[in-house]
């Protein structure tokens, strides 16, 4: 079978590749992708650790991952579609000022 | 020759199974349609197609041939990669949701290879038959989006909000009768209401007649049919997210569209109804000749109809399919082991073309609702009955317990 | 090379080529799709390590329900293409190697500690939704409800934030 380091690595890679594209980017939204990624790849971290363990403890805690990235991005879009309304734009870089 | 087979059965049986099941799907899909316009016809008191055929039976044919031949128009600015996928998306994710629906009890062993009378039997399949009506969202999406035009768009928005808003309650009427099997895996849903042999009185249908309730009305809103097919409708936004769509493009969201339904219609005869089981007790074995029973006056009716028909093609055709199926029938009466085979899957495709029947009667007699009122029913109606439902299942088992 | 590593380098390629295409994209809509693919290849990942309930829960909840609301998001701002700004050349020659740089030494340390480990995820049976279940709702009983009332006050906010302004 797939030892675990291959797991741990990829996910390593796919964490690395989460903060080149929330560095790089420059739409809130896909900033916001970025985010998600991230927890991806923690995600896929936890289960490899919860099987080369034996228990079946880090399934339960990537449950409870994917609902709090759930909530995190309900409210997150929510705020980021009313700064869209008002500032008129998705572009990080035009909201450099406190001042709309 | 043999040893190759037999070494690799596992990648060749089911690659043949998979072969066999898009070309039954995709015959019955067409045929479908043929249903519909004629049933739709006889109750508005008309008569469907029936020029192109004996009786218009190749009408699916000739619309096949069109939809082949026609010409296929892009539309100017369409995002390409969303324009060309979504008819690919959701074609694929209704044919591979019958992947894992067991037709039929059998389990038989070829070339060393056992396998059931189904593609594929796993531990999840009701909750990879939900992860596939998830997915399915994203191809009505990105063919509103891809076709760069204002009245698919909110076609595509509109179809997809109200999807998603369906899905919930699809999925927690459901649990009621997880609560009860204790298992997600289909196969065991339908032996479990089978235990005793008393055939009608097991069914999760007497236990669950709400949950069914629920399960149904949000099934037909997430296959988009009437009455809730506001989004897709003629006579509202052109045609909804499938405007720019034409000929091969629109075919793969046509097929797609009776694809889930059949497979809705098959969930719904597993979870609710005894999937592949007999209505009857198992200690009535006369009731094992009913195919027969079934076929051979059907099959005689049709070479009677047949040989008086109007024209010369259809004096052939008609009195051979006749024949053809009361030569069937008479054959599951001298072969008692074929007539045992086809004891399951008879009983469960009788029971989805009861299905696929409620649904084109439907469409024949219902108006369909506004989309406010769709939203509001689906929320504030559908979702609290099931998540009652859950919680009345629950308390009847748990007092049924001590 | 036995079928499970080919299928993990498989899911793993297309996991990256997702989160490379990810970055690459200019338009969000097809970062979003990127995305999507990464999730699908992460839940055959699951499966391959024998979590099938989490695999189903990745597919159903992020892929069909988190992933939905960015799509819808992306599609009702429609903000079009990112334009090209170039504020600093240092950032893009430094930054790429650096942010590999720490994603590298991250997991250096840790296949440097699990070493320790059993070498091989090697168990063949599958997870239990029963045993979850049960660890769901006997030992991680108090995060159940928290992350439930932590889904009620997101919901509730979410409302708010959309109302129109009146």
């Amino acid at each position: 079978m797939v030892p675990t380091n291959y797991y741990v690595i990829l996910s390593a890679i796919l964490f690395g590749l989460g903060i080149v594209a929330f560095i790089f980017k420059r739409n809130i939204i896909t900033i916001f992708m970025a985010i998600e990624l991230m927890l991806n790849a923690v995600n896929l971290a936890f289960v490899a650790f919860s099987r080369a363990l034996g228990k079946p403890d880090g399934e339960v805690f990537v449950l409870f991952v994917i609902v709090v990235a759930a909530a995190e991005a309900a409210v997150g879009l929510g705020i980021i579609i009313l700064t869209a309304r008002n500032r008129r734009s998705l572009n990080v870089e035009r909201a450099n000022l406190l001042k709309l | 020759m043999i040893e190759f087979l037999t070494q690799y059965a596992y990648l060749i049986v089911p690659i043949v199974k998979i072969a066999i099941l898009v070309f039954v799907v995709l015959t019955v899909d067409a045929y479908l349609t043929w249903l519909e316009r004629k049933v739709i016809a006889h109750i508005q008191a008309r008569w469907g197609p029936h020029r192109v055929g004996p009786h218009g039976l190749l009408q699916p044919l000739a619309d096949g041939v069109k939809a082949i031949f026609k010409e296929d128009p892009i539309p100017a600015n369409a995002d390409k990669v969303a324009y060309f996928l979504a008819p690919f998306i959701t074609l694929m994710l209704a044919m591979t949701s019958l992947a894992v629906i067991p037709f039929g009890p059998q389990k038989f062993t070829i070339l060393g290879y056992e396998s059931t009378v189904g593609i594929a039997d796993v531990n999840i399949s009701l909750l990879v038959l939900f992860a596939i009506t998830a997915l399915g969202v994203y191809g009505i999406a990105l063919a509103g989006w891809g076709s760069n035009s204002k009245y698919s768009l909110l076609g595509g928005l509109r179809s997809s909000a109200q999807m998603i808003s369906y899905e919930l309650s699809l999925t927690l009427s459901v649990v009621g009768v997880l609560l009860i099997a204790g298992d997600f895996s289909l196969s065991n849903i339908v032996t479990q209401q089978g235990d005793g042999g008393k055939g009608l009185l097991t069914w999760n249908i007497f236990p669950q007649i709400i949950g069914f309730t629920c399960f149904y009305i949000s099934a037909i809103a997430e296959t988009n049919r009437v009455p809730f097919d506001l989004p897709e409708a003629e006579s509202e936004l052109v045609a909804g997210f499938h405007t720019e769509y034409a000929s091969m493009k629109f075919a793969m969201f046509f097929i797609a569209e009776y694809t889930s339904m059949i497979s809705v219609s098959c969930l719904a005869t597993i979870l609710f109804f005894g999937g592949w089981l007999s209505p009857f007790p198992a200690g009535w074995t006369f009731t094992h000749y009913l195919p027969s029973v079934i076929l051979i006056p059907f099959g005689l009716w049709v070479i009677y109809d047949g040989i008086r028909y109007e024209d010369l093609f259809g004096r052939i055709l008609l009195p051979g399919v006749g024949t053809a199926f009361a030569g069937i029938g008479a054959a599951l009466l001298l072969f008692p082991t074929a007539n045992e085979i086809v004891q399951g899957p008879f009983w469960f495709f009788a029971k989805v073309f009861v299905f696929l029947f409620v649904y084109i009667w439907m469409r024949a007699t219902l108006p369909r609702f506004r989309y406010d009122q769709l939203m509001s029913f689906g929320w504030k109606f559908l979702l609290p009955v099931s998540i009652a439902n859950v919680v009345l299942t629950a308390t009847v088992i748990l007092w049924r317990m001590h | 090379m036995t079928a499970p590593i080919v299928i993990f380098f498989v899911l793993a390629a297309i996991a990256i080529l997702g989160a490379v295409s990810l970055i690459l994209q200019r338009h969000p809509i097809h970062s979003a799709l990127s995305l999507i693919v990464v999730m699908v290849a992460l839940a055959g990942l699951y499966l391959l390590l024998g979590s099938e309930f989490v695999a189903a829960v990745q597919i159903i909840v992020y892929g069909g329900a988190i992933m939905v609301l960015f799509v819808f998001v992306i599609m009702l701002l429609n903000d079009g293409e990112e334009e090209r700004t170039n504020f600093s050349k240092l950032a893009t020659f430094a930054g790429i190697p650096l942010a590999l740089a720490i994603a590298g030494l991250i997991g250096a340390a840790i296949v440097h500690s699990s070493s320790s480990l059993p070498v091989a995820t090697a168990n063949a049976t599958l997870t239990n939704t029963k045993q979850l279940s049960l660890l769901i709702f006997t030992e991680f009983v108090y995060p159940f409800e928290l992350t439930s009332f932590l889904i009620l006050v997101a919901i509730l906010g979410a409302i708010v934030l959309a109302q129109r302004e009146n």
